[in-house]
């Protein structure tokens, strides 16, 4: 699939000439494209002489940078301690069955991603998922069923 | 607004503001933190909305969205201002009564009053609830009475007052004074004293100088950080533009989690309603002054929380921490002096200013001063967010102000620091909580997580998801982290799958001495923590795992089975209609039984079971 990189040609306009650029540029550039896809990594290289093993560098230590396209929904299920006193390695579990992936991955028909994240800050709900924007907080095996479910239907209606 | 030019104007817009406001007019507060979001409060606030206007009581009666109280287990929150009347887990078809009943008529509505699940007593006022009483908020109270968006609600609860103090009467060596004689202390993990850090930075040659937030609050567990900049972004703003000015600095940056996106948004217009109203920018309150932030937004590193590795981030690097024998408070941020301080820190300089460092060092203990805001979390009664003066118990925190563990099971230890700390026993619940007392018991004050654990958590495998984490999170750079981490999260796996052997313990105990002694950073040299202090006081948990093969809180799954309790079972089929790997077998209203070989122990039947009849047993299989 080929993309559009008139979007971060002009995102990287902004950034020349600044020092400390590279994370705020590539998070911009994911803002757009949902990823940090191939072609902009070449760009970058090319208009700000940035190698691209420093821009490889930096999207593969920082967890927030993804090189390939994401799912429609994103889920993110809470490993902080917390949750993981209060069950939230079977709620990764029961996700990632039900589901059929792993976390890191998208599922075939592009509906949803699965990640794991350190902590999101909402222990007092422990165990806590994230489906795109909205927390969830107290989640149990029912609790998921019904989630999943409603974001399909979500997509069915769009 | 208009631009204030000097500090009177500033106390002329405080006084306007606070008689501007009618102390009697009734102010419906709800909390908008992310944990009464997550319950719903963002529907709530809306049908109290509709609803005033339907009553037409628009005129009548306020609403303020404010930030978290801290209380995030009973969410959504309210309460009704001046009676002070409080109402829990409010719902959405209570919303006219509370108004009709409660805010315009002042009566108390019983049956949604807070229950204490101790005594069985209703309460009616917030401060009286058990798990308030017993605190001390002197940062975090201010949370729950103003809309973190809202300026004014700052400066009428007399916010930027310190400012206004120090700009025309201090100089910057008098603010660094202050804050060392306070004792404080800094709140990200190190516990480092702030006004020496400030001190050194100030006598560091340099043209430029920075100021940093490290609000990249990583430890899991722990979430003060990000309801202190949800619900009151100014107190950080207004302690970094006081550090700025006794250091001598113009630049400031807040590096937060992008995990945060609510703290990043309430920090944004809290800054720009200081600079609409210069407390920020040129010539601050016509002091010759001039000092600025910019909010910088990490890439969800948990490295990145160590000072060095962050000054890495913002400039743009792969988050590596380097070594420390050149401090960032001559060297850091571009090379140039830099000050970093945590949120929590930041919060407690404009309270320092303003009420003294004498009042301030009468808090606390002999060598940790103020008070500590903890994430009381886990197995415990009532979850969130509390504020203590250091020297508190761990018993009055889990039991006085949490209420104790739910469904009458035994407080077994409380994990704090993080990463980097340790779980603390039972035996040690008298132990007064400060800087100095955690690292003797081998774990450390971080950032203030608490997590509280009961019998049915193993400790094996707490410290087997620590070691785990710690793989993770390593940025690579030294070898003894990056490697040392994954052997000895390997021999705990094996342990936790009855593979462990008599080797186990003692390779575990070396491993971490070697990483303890040759990692770099402090993220590297603390990562063996967890594992050591549950050997410390769990040993006997470790060998049950490794000689017994047995896993005493029945968490770790190759060493547990599930049986169903023939006299319980009613044999109504729920759960044989549920296991997703039809393990479960039985005729109708008969006992039904598990095929422990088919079994993954998922625990969708216990789950599903009405009757308790599934039981969770470890040791040999009969």
């Amino acid at each position: 699939m080929k993309i559009d990189v008139s979007h971060a040609k002009k995102i990287i306009q902004r950034y020349r000439k600044k020092k400390g650029i590279l994370i705020p540029l590539l998070q911009d550039i994911q803002a757009i494209y949902g990823y940090v896809p191939e072609e902009t990594v070449g760009l970058i290289s090319k208009e700000l002489s940035i190698y691209p093993v420093d821009i490889y560098g930096v999207t593969t230590f920082y967890t927030q940078f993804h090189l390939m396209p994401q799912g429609k929904h994103t889920i993110k299920v809470c490993q902080g301690t917390a949750c993981h006193v209060m069950g939230g390695k079977g709620i990764l579990n029961c996700i990632s069955d039900k589901l059929g992936i792993k976390d890191g991955e998208t599922t075939e028909d592009g509906r949803f991603s699965l990640e794991r994240v350190a902590c999101l800050g909402c222990c007092g709900m422990a165990p806590v998922v994230v489906v795109d924007e909205d927390f969830h907080g107290n989640c149990n095996f029912q609790k998921i069923d019904y989630l999943l479910n409603q974001y399909k239907s979500k997509k069915e209606e769009s | 607004m208009k631009k204030l030019s000097n500090p009177k104007e500033l106390e002329k817009l405080r006084k306007t503001i606070q008689n501007r406001r009618d102390p009697n007019k009734p102010v419906v507060t709800i909390c908008g933190g992310t944990g009464c979001q997550a319950s719903g409060c963002e529907h709530i606030i809306e049908t109290f909305k509709k609803e005033i206007i339907k009553q037409s009581l628009q005129e009548k009666i306020d609403v303020r969205i404010t930030g978290c109280h801290g209380f995030c287990e009973k969410g959504p929150l309210v309460v009704i201002y001046p009676s002070k009347i409080f109402y829990p887990m409010v719902k959405s078809k209570d919303v006219s009564r509370i108004i009709s009943e409660t805010v315009v008529n002042n009566k108390v509505i019983e049956e949604l009053l807070y229950v204490d699940p101790s005594s069985g007593e209703r309460i009616t006022y917030e401060d009286d609830i058990p798990f308030y009483k017993k605190q001390t908020r002197t940062i975090f109270g201010s949370n729950g009475k103003i809309d973190p968006k809202n300026i004014e609600d700052y400066i009428a609860i007399s916010g930027y007052s310190a400012l206004e103090k120090v700009l025309p009467s201090m100089k910057p060596q008098d603010v660094i004074d202050e804050v060392k004689k306070s004792g404080l202390r800094g709140r990200g993990g190190g516990g480092f004293r702030t006004g020496q850090k400030w001190e050194s930075c100030s006598k560091a040659k340099g043209k430029q100088k920075y100021i940093i937030c490290n609000a990249d609050e990583g430890d899991p567990g722990a979430y003060m950080d990000r309801s202190i900049l949800e619900g009151n972004s100014h107190s950080v703003i207004e302690g970094m533009i006081l550090g700025a000015f006794a250091i001598d600095s113009n630049h400031g940056y807040i590096y937060v989690r992008a995990e945060y996106p609510l703290a990043v948004k309430h920090f944004s217009i809290a800054l720009n309603q200081a600079r609409k109203l210069g407390l920020l920018g040129k010539n601050i309150l016509n002091s010759g002054f001039d000092f600025d932030i910019k909010i910088y937004q990490g890439g969800g590193a948990f490295v990145c929380g160590e000072s060095s590795a962050l000054i890495q981030s913002i400039e743009g690097n792969v988050g590596e921490p380097r070594a420390k024998h050149i401090h960032a408070t001559e060297r850091g941020l571009w090379d140039c002096p830099t000050v970093i301080n945590n949120v929590e820190t930041w919060a407690n300089i404009p309270l320092i200013i303003n009420k003294g460092a004498k009042w301030y060092a009468s808090i606390g203990t002999e060598k940790s001063k103020g008070t500590k805001i903890f994430s009381l979390v886990g197995k415990i009664n009532n979850t969130g967010l509390v504020e203590v003066p250091m020297g508190m118990t761990i018993k009055e925190i889990v039991f006085d102000i949490g209420g104790g563990i739910p469904n009458d099971k035994e407080f077994k230890a409380i994990q704090t620091g993080g990463p980097s700390g340790g779980c603390i026993p039972r035996s040690l619940m008298d132990m007064p909580i400060d800087f100095d007392e955690l690292k003797r018991a081998g774990s450390m004050m971080g950032s203030g997580g608490m997590i509280v654990m009961d019998e049915d958590t193993c400790m094996v495998d707490v410290a087997r998801y620590f070691m785990e984490f710690n793989l993770d999170e390593s940025c690579g750079k030294c070898s003894s982290c990056r490697e040392g981490n994954a052997r000895m999260l390997e021999i705990l796996e094996d342990i936790c799958v009855g593979k462990g052997n008599e080797n186990s313990i003692p390779l575990l105990e070396e491993l971490s001495e070697y990483i303890k002694e040759t990692s770099l950073c402090g993220l590297g040299k603390t990562a063996p923590n967890p594992v050591l202090t549950t050997l410390k006081y769990f040993k006997d948990e470790y060998l049950s795992h490794i000689q017994k093969k047995e896993c005493p809180a029945k968490v770790c799954k190759p060493l547990i089975f599930y049986e169903i309790n023939s006299e319980d079972c009613t044999g109504c089929g729920m759960c044989a209609k549920k296991c997703p790997v039809n393990a479960i077998t039985g005729e109708k209203k008969k006992p039904h039984t598990i095929d422990k070989d088919i079994c993954t122990k998922c625990g969708t039947c216990i789950a599903t079971c009405k009757f308790n009849a599934i039981q969770v047993k470890t040791g040999e299989k009969k």
